[in-house]
């Protein structure tokens, strides 16, 4: 793809698709294209956030290249997608993080690192920072409870704003006139197919993760790190609770629930990320663009950052670097709350965005088709 | 690595019959080598452009909307064919199709259920999840898993028929070169000549040149046509093709599904002189597709324009290539190369005749001949559009007679002893004419794997 434009090869390629029409039971984005002859811009940038980027349209295409019509609708579509990420991207100028993917994640990582750990080492005594501590209350003592929600609660605040903007934006311009609003069948609908993945089942038999065989790998690993990641947004949570309401201090026992879950969530995301990065750098590339595969390596590594320091800080917690680690924890938590807008984990809010449109949609058409018979 | 000298079956071809055929023999016990003359990128034949097969159910199932009886399979392959299918091998094909769809469950190959909505109504078919691409993928993967050896880019030239035994075969290796093998058994599955450009001039003359082909260009047939040399009886007519009606500006090869003309009721079809010569509305169903590519060959250049107004180009379903279009009916003809007063008139007279009905299906011309006997309505709403059309060929109606179990039959009498056909090779033994959809997948399925199980047991019993 020469031009930064990827809009016109993506309506180029779907347009044979739509003559076509063999892969319609991969996923919905076929006959979503189909039901969508025009092919504008909004309807091609709903169609991108819909593929969920099996493959399996690239593996069966009879014009796939060395074809002289070099259809490459997945490859088309990722780099749309990343196209749209930054377009939509709010404010304006941070887009550029975007941009760079892997090089933001590496920049903004190692800035909150060294500030973190910087502010820790100059104004906490080493004597406290080096000591071991044991008992309620011991992470505070190297840094206060205050200090640490705020950290991690101002950028996770602006970043579930900027993700709000864009969303809200896109949404807008993607609705047709006089779409209604979508019903609460519509949200059941498109949160089933987020639960499932049910677009990254490949019709039944699974994905080409690899190459033209099938295979479930990654939409299982998707899930674990996903899993993982909501298992230890519980255990913050509940940690939150306890000390609130319960007055109970960390660090908690093994056995209680936030390091349980916390526990469990950070082994879980560990396991998945490497294996999506294996994935990652083990698959064909010709489905999809380099940009896409930076931003996929940059989230992973940034997420297996997040898990590592948080499985090293409970292992260490009752040592001499507990401190070091704690604020190590901290960081790279701050780090991966102020790229949520800004990195490939934008990709959950359109895509489920794009679900609730076509839940929508396809409710419409059912509920025509059902009137006119 | 160069294939092994002397394997118990040798498949000639990559397609669906060869997968089966190499899959069926290895099941059975035999060594199998299969030479794939494309390379891995463009592997499969014309099923890569394929999706559905056609087999018989006795009731409804999640692939197929209704029944389809083996007696109204065979009824429907003699109606077709005009009584012309050998009639043991039709049974055959329809007894052994039933099966089909679990047979190719064990190997991989997922189709696609009727649940989701999205598929065109078939009750005599089952569809390809993903289309004839992605099962040859999975075929293949099946083959490579049970040990079969595949070979990309080598090409059977000289099957070495003496008598009544295939001795020494030739092969071509990448580079051109010739090698030789000696296998126990060879199965023929490299398809039909109709890709062959030598071919297709000496039985279509100067009109060969004006022919697209819609599938692969490695069906050249050219050990079949060495088979014929060598002893084997052919069978069907050379001079005749199925042809279908596809946009004028496809690619000389394997364009396709996407390349077919569709809306001819819409609009009028007129040759290069600008005359009409066939009624346009008088077949509306999937027939229309050949019996167009039909006539198209026999006009001047083997071109035809179909030409629409704006309110029937707008109803036409989704196409490869844009239409041509031009504000009026004359600057039309000029963009197309044609007269433009003769176009102005031909479209004249034909409106002049129009007269519509009480639905957009009864319009139909008065007085005009060729008639338009449906879906006739004045076109006059600029801008007009065309679309230029061409014959392509989808394949040939003469290939190598088979006896029931496909092994190859001999000018002299008797069959072979070990070579077998298998696919669009032997097809004209069940369709030397005609054609209903989802048949050249079900052959090459259904023959592929009794020429696999019947080489494998000439070799090892």
């Amino acid at each position: 793809m020469s031009s930064t434009d990827p809009r016109a090869e993506t309506r180029r390629v779907l347009a044979i698709c739509n003559a076509c029409g063999y892969c319609n039971g991969f996923c919905d984005v076929f006959e979503s294209a189909r039901l969508r002859p025009a092919l504008t811009d909004t309807d091609l940038e709903h169609l991108a956030h819909l593929c969920h980027h099996c493959r399996n349209c690239l593996y069966a295409c009879q014009y796939a290249p060395p074809h002289p019509f070099a259809v490459n609708v997945p490859r088309a579509l990722t780099a749309l997608r990343h196209h749209a990420y930054v377009r939509h991207a709010w404010p304006r100028p941070l887009a550029r993080l975007l941009v760079h993917a892997p090089a933001s994640a590496l920049l903004v990582a190692l800035a909150t690192i060294v500030l973190v750990l910087g502010a820790v080492l100059t104004l906490v005594p080493h004597a406290v920072l080096f000591a071991a501590h044991q008992g309620p209350g011991a992470f505070y003592a190297v840094i206060p409870w205050g200090w640490m929600s705020l950290l991690a609660a101002l950028p996770l605040g602006w970043s579930l704003l900027a993700v709000a903007v864009s969303l809200r934006r896109v949404w807008r311009e993607g609705a047709s006139a006089g779409e209604p609003p979508p019903g609460w069948r519509d949200w059941r609908g498109a949160l089933a197919d987020l639960v499932t993945l049910r677009n990254l089942r490949g019709g039944g038999p699974g994905c080409n993760d690899l190459d033209d065989r099938p295979s479930h790998w990654r939409r299982r690993l998707h899930h674990t790190l996903l899993l993982g990641l909501l298992g230890c947004l519980a255990a913050t949570t509940i940690a939150t609770v306890y000390h609130h309401l319960l007055g109970l201090q960390a660090p908690y026992p093994w056995w209680s629930l936030p390091v349980v879950l916390g526990t469990l969530g950070g082994l879980a995301m560990t396991v998945a990320t490497l294996g999506l990065a294996w994935l990652t750098l083990r698959a064909d590339p010709t489905p999809s663009t380099s940009a896409s595969r930076g931003a996929d390596a940059a989230l992973l590594a940034l997420l297996a950052a997040v898990a590592l320091s948080g499985l090293a800080l409970l292992g260490w917690r009752a040592t001499a670097a507990m401190g070091v680690l704690l604020a190590l924890h901290l960081a790279t938590v701050i780090a991966f709350f102020l790229l949520i807008p800004y990195s490939k984990l934008v990709h959950g809010g359109y895509r489920a965005l794009a679900l609730l449109r076509e839940a929508a949609a396809r409710r419409r058409r059912i509920r025509r088709a059902a009137g006119d018979a | 690595m160069t294939p092994d000298p002397t394997p118990d079956v040798l498949v000639a071809g990559g397609g669906t019959a060869a997968l089966c055929a190499a899959i069926s023999a290895r099941r059975a016990g035999a060594r199998v080598t299969l030479l794939e003359q494309a390379p891995r990128a463009r592997r499969g034949g014309n099923t890569r452009h394929a999706r559905n097969f056609r087999y018989a159910h006795d009731t409804a199932n999640a692939l197929s909307s209704g029944p389809y009886p083996a007696a109204t399979f065979l009824a429907d392959l003699q109606g077709v064919t005009e009584g012309g299918a050998d009639p043991q091998l039709a049974r055959r094909l329809v007894e052994r199709s039933a099966d089909l769809p679990a047979w190719l469950g064990g190997c991989g190959v997922a189709l696609q259920p009727r649940a989701g909505g999205v598929l065109p109504p078939s009750r005599k078919t089952a569809f390809l999840l993903g289309g004839g691409t992605a099962m040859i993928n999975a075929l293949y993967a099946e083959a490579e898993r049970l040990g079969v050896t595949i070979h990309y880019q080598y090409a059977l030239e000289d099957p070495g028929l003496d008598g009544e035994r295939v001795g020494r075969v030739g092969v071509r290796d990448p580079h051109g070169a010739t090698l030789h093998l000696a296998p126990g058994a060879l199965i023929l599955c490299s398809g039909g000549p109709h890709a062959n450009r030598d071919w297709l001039a000496r039985h279509w003359g100067a009109r060969a040149a004006g022919i697209l082909n819609r599938g692969t260009p490695y069906s050249e047939g050219r050990a079949l046509l060495r088979l014929l040399e060598q002893g084997a009886e052919p069978i069907g007519d050379p001079g005749r093709a199925h042809l279908v009606a596809i946009d004028g500006r496809s690619p000389v090869d394997d364009g396709g599904i996407v390349t077919r003309v569709r809306c001819m009721p819409a609009g009028i079809v007129v040759d290069s002189a600008c005359r009409r010569f066939l009624d346009e509305g008088g077949d509306t169903a999937s027939t229309r597709y050949a019996r167009w590519g039909q006539r198209l060959i026999d006009c001047p250049d083997q071109v035809a324009y179909l030409v629409l107004d704006t309110p029937a180009w707008q109803s036409a379903p989704p196409s490869l290539y844009p239409p041509i279009t031009a504000p009026t009916p004359e600057a039309l003809a000029v963009r197309l190369g044609l007269d433009p007063a003769a176009l102005v008139a031909t479209l004249a007279a034909y409106n002049a005749a129009v007269r519509p009905g009480e639905t957009p299906e009864d319009g139909h011309t008065e007085g005009l001949e060729p008639p338009k006997s449906g879906h006739a309505r004045v076109l006059d709403t600029p801008p007009f559009a065309a679309y230029p059309m061409r014959p392509g060929i989808t394949f040939g109606y003469q290939g190598l007679a088979v006896a029931p179990d496909t092994r190859v039959r001999l000018t002299r009498g008797g069959v072979a002893t070990n070579l077998f056909a298998a696919g669009v090779a032997m097809q004209p033994n069940l369709i030397p004419r005609g054609y209903v959809s989802g048949l050249a997948l079900a052959i090459g399925m259904v023959f592929g794997r009794i020429a696999g199980e019947e080489a494998a047991n000439h070799v090892l019993n």
